[in-house]
C-alpha cells in the first residue's frame, strides 16, 4: 500500500503487527498481550506440555480467576465447593507457576474479571494487539487496541509463538452522533447505544468486520462507557470493536501501574495519538446513528438483537423481518414466557443482576446507586451487585455505594463473572426472570430455564425497586 | 489432525438459525480440564426432556436421539451457526460426537476458526441450497450427502450439486491434517527479526521495562 494512502486505525494497528505474509497462508500477526483465565486455558497448557513446546513470552501473559469463582466470601473462593471448578482453578495456579505467568488470584487486591483488570492495571494500551480465550476481549478495543476473543487451540498457539495466523477482517465504521457536545438524551447510556446497534444490524450484522465507533457521542462517552460498547461488539458478530484514543483515554491511563511514566509517557502518547484514522480513509461499510433519537433499551427475547425500547412492546410475529426471524421469535416467546404485544413496562422481574465485564465498572455502580438511593428493592425481587473487580469494589466502598445498595436490600458480592454466565453458584432457577446488566440473553445463559433481559445499570436498578421494567427517564431521584 | 478429502454420509438436520455455542455445549461442561470426552455433552439440554415426570430422560423428538440419524457425520443448520461464546468446546463436542462437517448458510467467526482447527469442514451454501438439503434429509434420514473438499462441492444422488468457498490455506490444512503451530514455527526467522525490530517500542508492551 502507498504510504501516503489514508489509513484507518485498524489498518495501522494491523500493519504494525504483521510478522510475515507467507504466500498462500494467512498473515502471521504478532500478539502483544494474552490474557488468561481458568476456563479456556487448561487444554492449551496441556497441549504445550504434550508437544514439549515452551511458552515463548511469559511476560506477555497475565492471568486471573473470574468465571468459576463464587462471589460470596473469601473462604468460599479459596477452596471452591464445586470440585470440578476447584480443580480448574487449581490447574490454573499450577500452570501459571510452571510457565512463569503472573496470576491475580482470588485473594489478590487486583483480582477481577479478566476484561476489567487489563485496563485497570494499564496492561491494555492503545495500538496493542490483545487476545484472550473469551469472546468479550473486544472490550479492550475501547483504548484503540485490536483485541479479540479466540479459541483454546489459538490460546495454545499464542503461548507457543506469540503470534496468530489471521485473515484480514473488513472495516465497518459506526458513526454515532449526539446532541450538543455529543450529549446523549437523559437516561440513555452506552449500553442503550450498543443494544440499539445490535437490534439494527442483527447478531451477525458485523461478521468478519472490525467495527470502529466514532462520532461526537462516542467522543463524549467515558472510558467505562466506551468499554461497554466495545464489549458487546461481539454480540453483533464483529471480530473486534475499536475507538480511537483521545484525551479521555490518556487521562484514564496516566499513572496506572503498567503504563510508562515521565518522558516515556509523553513519547507513548505521541505514538498513540497517531493511531487515529486518517481523514479520507475508506471503510468497507458504514452506518450512521442519530443518538438523540434513542431511548433506554431492553431485550425481550433470547438473542441480544431481540431488543426494543422501554416505551415499546414485545414485537408481534408480523414484525419479524424474515421467515427465520419468525421461527426465532416464536421460540423466544415460549422460552421467555412472554406474549407478543405486551408493553415492556408491564413485565415483572424476579431477579436483578448488576455486574459483569459489560457493566460492572465504577460508573455503572454510581449510576445504579443514584436510582436506588432512598428506595428499597421490591418485595418479590432478589437483587445483587457484583463489582467487576476488587479495584471497583474498593472504590465503591470508599464512596459509600455499598451502603446505599445494602440498605436498599441488594446483596453486595465479591468480584467475578457471577450471574453473567451461570458457571459458578450464582444462577437463575428455571422460569426465573432477571433484569441483567450483562451481555447475553441466550437460552440458559444465566442458569437452565432462566429468562434474561439485558439493559443498562440505571434501568436494572429501577426494575429492582419497582419489580417491573421502569422508564428511568421518569424516575423520581431522591438524592 | 486426521486428513480428510471426501466425506459421504447421512446428515442430521437442525432447522434453526443462530444456534449459539451455549446450546451446542452448555457452560457446566466448560469446567473440565481435559480435551476429550465432550461427545456426551453435545446439545446437552436439547437432547433431554426438560420438564415433567420424564425430565432428564433422552428426548426422542430431538434429531440426535433418533436412531434413523445415528452415525450421521454431517450436521445441517441455518444461518449464523456457532454464534456467541468463543468456547472451543463446541467444536470439540461436534467433532468427538462424530461430525466431520457442518453445512449452513453462514457461520460465526470464532466458531469458524475453532472448527477448522479441529478438522471440521464448514461448508457455506446459499439459504436455498441448504433448505433443499434440509428438506431431503428431513424427508429421508438415509439421504446421503457427499462433500468433496478438493473440488469444494456438496452433492447428493438426486442431482444436487453446489460449490462452497474455502480459504486455500484452510483447505490445505484440512486435506493434509496439518497443525497450525508447527506451520507458524516454520517462520521462526521472520518472528525473531520482527521481535528484534520491535524491541524499543515500549508503548506497545503490556509491562514496559521502562516504567
Ligand atoms: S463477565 Fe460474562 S462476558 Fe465477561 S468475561 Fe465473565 S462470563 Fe464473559
Amino acid at each position: 500500500m502507498n504510504p501516503s494512502t489514508p489509513r484507518t486505525m485498524f489498518e495501522k494497528v494491523w500493519q504494525q503487527h504483521v510478522v510475515t505474509e507467507p504466500a498462500g497462508e494467512p498473515t502471521i500477526l504478532y500478539i502483544d498481550l494474552q490474557l488468561v483465565h481458568e476456563v479456556t486455558s487448561p487444554q492449551a497448557f496441556e497441549g504445550l506440555r504434550l508437544s514439549g513446546r515452551p511458552l515463548r513470552h511469559p511476560e506477555r501473559h497475565v492471568a486471573t480467576v473470574d468465571h468459576n469463582v463464587p462471589t460470596t466470601s473469601i473462604a468460599d473462593r479459596l477452596v471452591i465447593a464445586d470440585q470440578i471448578a476447584n480443580a480448574q482453578v487449581s490447574a490454573l495456579r499450577k500452570n501459571c507457576a510452571d510457565f512463569g505467568i503472573e496470576l491475580f488470584d482470588v485473594q489478590d487486591a487486583d483480582q477481577g474479571i479478566v476484561h476489567m483488570i487489563g485496563p485497570e492495571l494499564g496492561l491494555t494500551k492503545p495500538g496493542m494487539t490483545i487476545v484472550c480465550g473469551d469472546s468479550h476481549t473486544s472490550t479492550h478495543g475501547a483504548f484503540g487496541a485490536l483485541a479479540f476473543g479466540i479459541g483454546t487451540s489459538e490460546v495454545e498457539h499464542v503461548m507457543a509463538t506469540q503470534t496468530l495466523p489471521q485473515s484480514k477482517p473488513k472495516t465497518f465504521l459506526i458513526h454515532v452522533e449526539g446532541g450538543p457536545n455529543g450529549a446523549l438524551p437523559f437516561g440513555v447510556t452506552a449500553k442503550d447505544i450498543i443494544l440499539d446497534i445490535i437490534g439494527r444490524i442483527g447478531t451477525d450484522g458485523a461478521t468478519g468486520c472490525v467495527i470502529e465507533y466514532a462520532g461526537s457521542a462516542i467522543r463524549a462517552i467515558s472510558m467505562e462507557g466506551r468499554m461497554t460498547i466495545c464489549n458487546m461488539s461481539i454480540e453483533a458478530g464483529a471480530r473486534a470493536g475499536m475507538i480511537a484514543p483521545d484525551e479521555t483515554t490518556f487521562a484514564y491511563l496516566k499513572d496506572r501501574r503498567f503504563v510508562p511514566k515521565g518522558a516515556a509517557w509523553d513519547q507513548s502518547v505521541a505514538h498513540w495519538r497517531a493511531l487515529a484514522t486518517d481523514p479520507g480513509a475508506a471503510y468497507d461499510r458504514e452506518l450512521h446513528i442519530d443518538a438523540t433519537q434513542l431511548a433506554p433499551s431492553v431485550t425481550w427475547g433470547t438473542s441480544p438483537g431481540m431488543v426494543t425500547s422501554i416505551d415499546a412492546a414485545v414485537p408481534t410475529l408480523d414484525q419479524a423481518r424474515t421467515d427465520a426471524d419468525q421461527k426465532s421469535f416464536t421460540r423466544a416467546y415460549e422460552y421467555m414466557g412472554i406474549r407478543p404485544g405486551t408493553p415492556i413496562q408491564q413485565i415483572k422481574v424476579d431477579a436483578v443482576f448488576l455486574g459483569s465485564c459489560t457493566n460492572g465498572r465504577i460508573e455503572d455502580l454510581r449510576a445504579a446507586a443514584r436510582v436506588v438511593n432512598g428506595y428499597h428493592v421490591a418485595g418479590s425481587v432478589r437483587a445483587m451487585v457484583v463489582p467487576g473487580s476488587q479495584a471497583v469494589k474498593r472504590q465503591a466502598e470508599a464512596e459509600g455505594l455499598d451502603r446505599i445498595f445494602k440498605s436498599a436490600g441488594f446483596e453486595w458480592r465479591e468480584p467475578g463473572c457471577s450471574m453473567c454466565l451461570g458457571m459458578n453458584p450464582d444462577i437463575l432457577s428455571p422460569g426465573e426472570r432477571c433484569a441483567s446488566t450483562s451481555n447475553r440473553n441466550f437460552e440458559g445463559r444465566q442458569g437452565r430455564g432462566g429468562r434474561t433481559h439485558l439493559l443498562s445499570p440505571a434501568m436494572a436498578a429501577a426494575a429492582a425497586i419497582t419489580g417491573h421494567f421502569t422508564d428511568v427517564r421518569t424516575w423520581n431521584f431522591k438524592a | 489432525m486426521e486428513p480428510i478429502k471426501i466425506l459421504t454420509s447421512t446428515a442430521a438436520p437442525l432447522p434453526l438459525p443462530n444456534i449459539d455455542t451455549d446450546q451446542i455445549i452448555p457452560k457446566q461442561f466448560l469446567k473440565r480440564i481435559e480435551r476429550t470426552g465432550y461427545q456426551d455433552f453435545l446439545f446437552y439440554d436439547w437432547r433431554r426432556i426438560q420438564e415433567g415426570p420424564d425430565a432428564g430422560q433422552p428426548d426422542p423428538n430431538f434429531v440426535l436421539n433418533k436412531p434413523e440419524y445415528k452415525g450421521a457425520q454431517i450436521l445441517l443448520a441455518e444461518r449464523n451457526f456457532g454464534c456467541g461464546s468463543s468456547r472451543e468446546h463446541a467444536a470439540w463436542a461436534i467433532a468427538q460426537f462424530g461430525f466431520r462437517a457442518v453445512i449452513a448458510p453462514s457461520f460465526a467467526d470464532i466458531f469458524f476458526s475453532n472448527a477448522g482447527k479441529n478438522g471440521i469442514i464448514l461448508a457455506t451454501l446459499s439459504e436455498a441450497e441448504v433448505q433443499t438439503l434440509m428438506q431431503r434429509s428431513i424427508a429421508d434420514p438415509r439421504h446421503s450427502i457427499t462433500i468433496d473438499l478438493e473440488a469444494q462441492t456438496v452433492s447428493d444422488q438426486q442431482g444436487f450439486l453446489a460449490r462452497f468457498p474455502i480459504d486455500p490455506f484452510r483447505k490445505h490444512c484440512l486435506l493434509n491434517g496439518l497443525d497450525d503451530i508447527g506451520l507458524t514455527l516454520l517462520h521462526q526467522d521472520k518472528l525473531q527479526a520482527y521481535e528484534s525490530a520491535r524491541q524499543n517500542q515500549f508503548w506497545l508492551d503490556p509491562k514496559p521495562q521502562i516504567v
